[in-house]
């Protein structure tokens, strides 16, 4: 999807970080979503590094 | 008491606790409390503040801790933790009912049709979420710093091949179909679009262009390491191409600070024969070579603004260094300001909360006078290089080395407080300061400032004293602040209200000059 | 990975499609799979005696005294630290227990065919609450109690079943999920069901209408009677999974008192345990944390298939034994469909807009988002034979999950199936 596609759209946002900018969509109007995010695999490095083996670069 | 409550795998975000944990430090006997994530800079922060303690060592970066030292007579651990609860509760219900799905994956599943991914988490996986992000096919706007910067080119190489935005890392600012996004004004929509590599710069200039009464088509942020060599202003360019394609785009505004020569000459190569006047404020950078370019070169940001409302409406796009007040009236306040001052009242004190408004005034202040910075024109004006506290000093309160465990100062105005109480002194004899409105900005910087300046005043007075203070409001009357109350209660506390940032540093130039300082 | 998908798809597959049926009954000596007169089967990942905790050890001790290997509790435990039983998990010979999961070789079993794959399970009759031997009783009138079971209950139960015919446990599992049981810790909807579909039956055997009496007031009396069957059937809707190569779908969860044990499709048989947890939940009046014995039975199964906790939003009554709220049931609910790849095509939740039940868990998902599966059980004191202290919500231990995923990640790495 081109830059010049996404000027013509309805703006969508998904949210990964900070509530407040979250609350600032919202307030708008503006349909958004907040991930709770946490780091993948909590943070293990390991876990984290196993979970990247399993992904192809596609 | 020095006490700490560990909590595993809890994971919240840094503003939050850094909010939570100021909150917290209000409770009476409170003397000290840091709520934070186990990464090495929160335990380095805690040993700095004396609140180490044994059963720290084995926290990890997953870990919530709570590291408080308190006067166990006044308040106990339990009414800290019962705050920081009440809190994160309040935070809860305030979002009660709506789901928050835990990856970006289940994300897209509740919402398919999602076009852009804003990404504010810790550097380190910052990269990686954005890869994820790119590869479904989502624009990016990524705020997080700390990114390597050979993930940052692998970013937008990826985002290139795909037509996608990468705006960042470190993008503080962008107003996509007039959806401001993190730092972003409320402006109203019109026919220029704007690609900006630093976040107050493309505040100021969308601001002044509202100001003017014409409107942004497009705010593209690049992020601050776009044009530099290594990066070869991918965004830069991917952004001027969708500008001149953009058909509600009618003038094109680039800022940034001076590229690398490569970086430049590509897009001057780029904007060659382009059928859309662009205007181009590269700060401190070369006139000439944007003349030659066929674009429209800056004085400023404020003079950006005006050439592109001048260029939109077919006018002649000249030079502004000047105000907006007949000379006169700049006369009088000069005269007004000098009035308040003492002989033995000798330097300015600028502290700013935006990086580009800081620079913009080291960069015209700096060419006739001394001045001190954390970001100093040359190493030998490094504000640590200055002796006592006998020099002018211009300060950027958002670098680094002032937000470490701490919200950024325009979010917090209370970084910015704790240096009008610590610098207004006797020697005082000006204060340059910048207020910026705004989404993701505090709830009401003004009053702050203008809380902090009667303070100051008031000491002053009774050595028969007073301040010179000048001020600008980086702000519109759409955005969610108060513009007018904002200007009334600056203006209440003694403090003028330039209509730009531009001319506040000039006006303060002219009261350095006037007073001889 | 595209392979990892495809089998994935298969093993959904064939869950989607199972088809739990009962089909009958037996002892368990003559129709479970591997079974003799000196075999003990318990609940959970393989365990040797002197690691069994307070109420599987009651239950091993009432096992061998009804199996008459053992006069006084004193020999039992002296024949059970001999090494001249065998002690082997449910799970190896095709069936689960709850609690402590004790299945001896005289005990009656129903018998579950999946009849899409052809496999099957087996599980005791459930003996009801009080003083019972899944939660390690072993007094007289335990094993009076089994008797009963053994030469009163199976028989008429059994008979009717021939008369009745074969019952698909998935169609009466559908209904009672929208009648306010998740099928764990509720299961009154179930039995209530079961009850009536083989009322006719039952009245239809030659046995004396006093004993058929008995047999409507203890099914009747027994709230948790169809959990016998729900976790068969979700045993027999799990265990082909076992068999597909390269899916990441956790097939089984399971408890012994002592360990948690989980088992990934494409690690077959293998175990990856970790100690089971003490459950913070609600205790009855009197018992607290303290009493408890760490979590027990094969009764998680269910949540394997996706139904007990995965579909706590289906039974807000729930939250009266578990604690909580009706919104805290749904969240859980909510939660668990970040950790599984469909929703059920059969158990729709009508609390949740009737999506269907959070079915076919990846280790891949509960690993990366730390998101572990929720469980719904009741709580066994640590001392043999004092019974139920209390419910709660339980999660397995996330190291399973972690040395099941890193030994997935060497498998495919091993046959180098990974960049």
């Amino acid at each position: 999807m081109s830059v010049n596609d996404l000027f013509k759209q309805e703006l969508k946002v998904i949210n990964l970080g900070l509530e407040s900018f979250y609350d600032d969509l919202t307030r708008q109007g503006v349909p958004a979503i907040q991930v709770q995010w946490k780091p993948a695999a909590g943070g293990d490095q390991k876990m984290a590094s196993l979970l990247g083996r399993l992904k192809s670069s596609k | 008491m020095i006490k700490t409550i560990i909590r595993e795998n809890a994971y919240y975000d840094s503003v939050t606790l850094m909010l939570i944990s100021r909150e917290m430090k209000k409770l009476e006997g409170v003397e000290e409390v840091l709520a934070g994530m186990g990464t090495d800079l929160n335990l380095d922060l805690v040993k700095m503040l004396d609140m180490f303690l044994p059963e720290l060592e084995k926290v990890t970066p997953n870990d919530l801790f709570i590291a408080a030292k308190f006067d166990e007579s006044k308040v106990s651990m339990d009414d800290l933790l019962a705050s920081f609860e009440a809190q994160l509760n309040s935070k809860k219900e305030a979002h009660a009912g709506q789901y928050q799905p835990p990856t970006l994956r289940s994300a897209l599943k509740l919402m398919p049709d999602a076009r852009l991914a804003q990404i504010s988490i810790p550097g380190q996986y910052a990269a990686d979420e954005a890869e994820n992000a790119l590869r479904k096919g989502l624009h990016v706007m990524l705020f997080s710093d700390n990114v390597a910067l050979e993930d940052e080119l692998r970013l937008k190489k990826l985002a290139v091949e795909k037509g996608l935005l990468m705006m960042g890392p470190d993008c503080g600012t962008a107003i996509i179909n007039g959806v401001p996004l993190c730092f972003a004004n409320a402006v109203r929509r019109g026919r220029i679009g704007l690609v900006g590599a630093s976040g107050t710069g493309t505040q100021e200039i969308t601001v002044r262009i509202h100001q003017l009464g014409e409107g942004l088509s497009q705010v593209i942020g690049t992020g601050g390491r776009d044009l530099k060599e290594e990066i070869g202003g991918l965004m830069m360019i991917q952004g001027i191409q969708a500008l001149l394609a953009d058909p509600e785009t009618e003038v094109i505004v680039l800022v940034s600070k001076p590229p690398a020569p490569s970086v430049e000459k590509k897009i001057y190569g780029l904007l060659a024969g382009a059928e859309k006047p662009v205007v181009i404020d590269f700060i401190g950078g070369q006139a000439e070579s944007v003349k030659k370019a066929g674009a429209i070169p800056c004085l400023s940001l404020e003079d950006a603004a005006r050439k592109a409302v001048a260029v939109l409406r077919e006018e002649e796009p000249v030079d502004f260094d000047g105000f907006d007040l007949p000379p006169e009236e700049i006369d009088r306040l000069v005269r007004e300001a000098l009035a308040r001052l003492k002989p033995d009242q000798k330097y300015l004190r600028a502290f700013y909360t935006g990086g580009t408004l800081a620079d913009e005034a080291i960069k015209y202040l700096g060419a006739e006078h001394l001045i001190y910075s954390n970001i100093p024109l040359t190493p030998d004006r490094a504000w640590d290089k200055l002796e006592g506290r006998a020099g002018h000093i211009c300060l950027d309160l958002g670098e680094d080395q002032f937000t470490r465990g701490r919200p950024h100062p325009m979010i917090d105005p209370m970084t910015r407080t704790e240096f009008f109480d610590a610098w207004l002194d006797q020697s005082t004899a000006l204060v340059l300061v910048d207020v910026v409105l705004g989404y993701g900005s505090h709830e009401d910087p003004a009053s702050a400032v203008a809380e902090s300046i009667e303070k100051a005043r008031r000491k002053l007075q009774a050595s028969g004293r007073d301040l010179a203070v000048v001020a600008s409001i980086t702000g519109t009357d759409q955005d969610p602040q108060d513009l007018e109350k904002s200007k009334k209660v600056l203006e209440e506390a003694g403090v003028l209200v330039m209509p730009s940032n531009a001319q506040a540093v000039r006006l303060a130039d002219r009261i350095m000059k006037a007073a001889g300082i | 990975m595209d392979f990892i998908e495809e089998a994935n798809k298969k093993a959904l597959e064939m869950i989607q499609g199972a088809r739990p049926t009962l089909v009958g009954m037996g002892i368990a000596g003559e129709v479970v799979p591997g079974m003799h007169k000196h075999l003990i089967l318990h609940a959970g990942p393989p365990i040797t005696w002197d690691r069994m905790s307070g109420p599987l050890r009651g239950a091993v001790i009432g096992g061998l005294i009804y199996e008459g290997l053992a006069q006084t509790p004193e020999e039992a435990e002296k024949l059970a630290a001999s090494g001249r039983i065998e002690f082997d998990p449910c799970h190896h010979h095709n069936a689960v227990g709850p609690m402590a999961g004790v299945v001896t070789a005289s005990m009656p079993v129903f018998i579950i065919e999946n009849k899409t794959e052809g496999n099957f399970a087996y599980c005791t009759q459930n003996e009801g609450l009080g003083q019972v031997l899944r939660f390690g009783a072993y007094g007289p009138q335990v094993i009076e109690h089994l008797r009963w079971m053994e030469k009163t209950l199976y028989p008429i139960l059994k008979e009717a079943l021939e008369i009745h015919g074969p019952i698909d446990l998935k169609n009466l599992m559908a209904q009672s999920v929208q009648m306010g049981d998740e099928v764990h810790n509720r299961n009154k909807a179930t039995t209530s069901l079961f009850i009536r579909e083989m009322a006719s039956s039952i009245v239809k055997t030659r046995a004396t209408p006093e004993d058929q009496a008995k047999v409507f007031d203890f099914l009747n009396s027994n709230d948790h009677f169809a959990l016998n069957l729900s976790m068969p059937a979700s045993k027999a809707t799990m265990d082909p999974v076992g068999k597909v190569k390269h899916s990441s779908v956790v097939y089984t969860m399971a408890r012994n008192g002592t360990d948690f044990g989980i088992r990934v499709a494409a690690l077959g048989d293998r175990w990856f345990t970790a100690p089971a947890e003490i459950i913070d939940g609600l205790y009855f009046p009197g018992y607290s944390m303290e009493d408890a014995n760490p979590d027990i039975g094969d009764s998680c199964i269910t949540e394997t298939m996706g139904i007990g906790g995965f579909s706590m939003a289906t039974a807000p009554a729930i939250v009266q034994f578990v604690g909580g709220t009706p919104q805290d049931a749904v969240n859980y609910t909510t939660q668990m469909y970040e950790i599984t790849l469909e929703e059920s095509e059969s158990y729709k939740l009508p609390p949740m807009n009737f999506r269907g039940a959070p079915t076919g868990i990846d280790i891949r998902l509960v690993i990366e988002t730390q998101i572990l599966p929720v469980i719904n059980t009741g709580i066994a004191h640590k001392e043999a034979g004092i019974g139920q202290v209390g419910a709660g919500v339980v999660h397995p231990p996330m190291k399973c999950f972690e040395d099941a995923f890193e030994a997935y990640v060497g498998l495919l790495d091993d046959e180098g199936l990974l960049d």
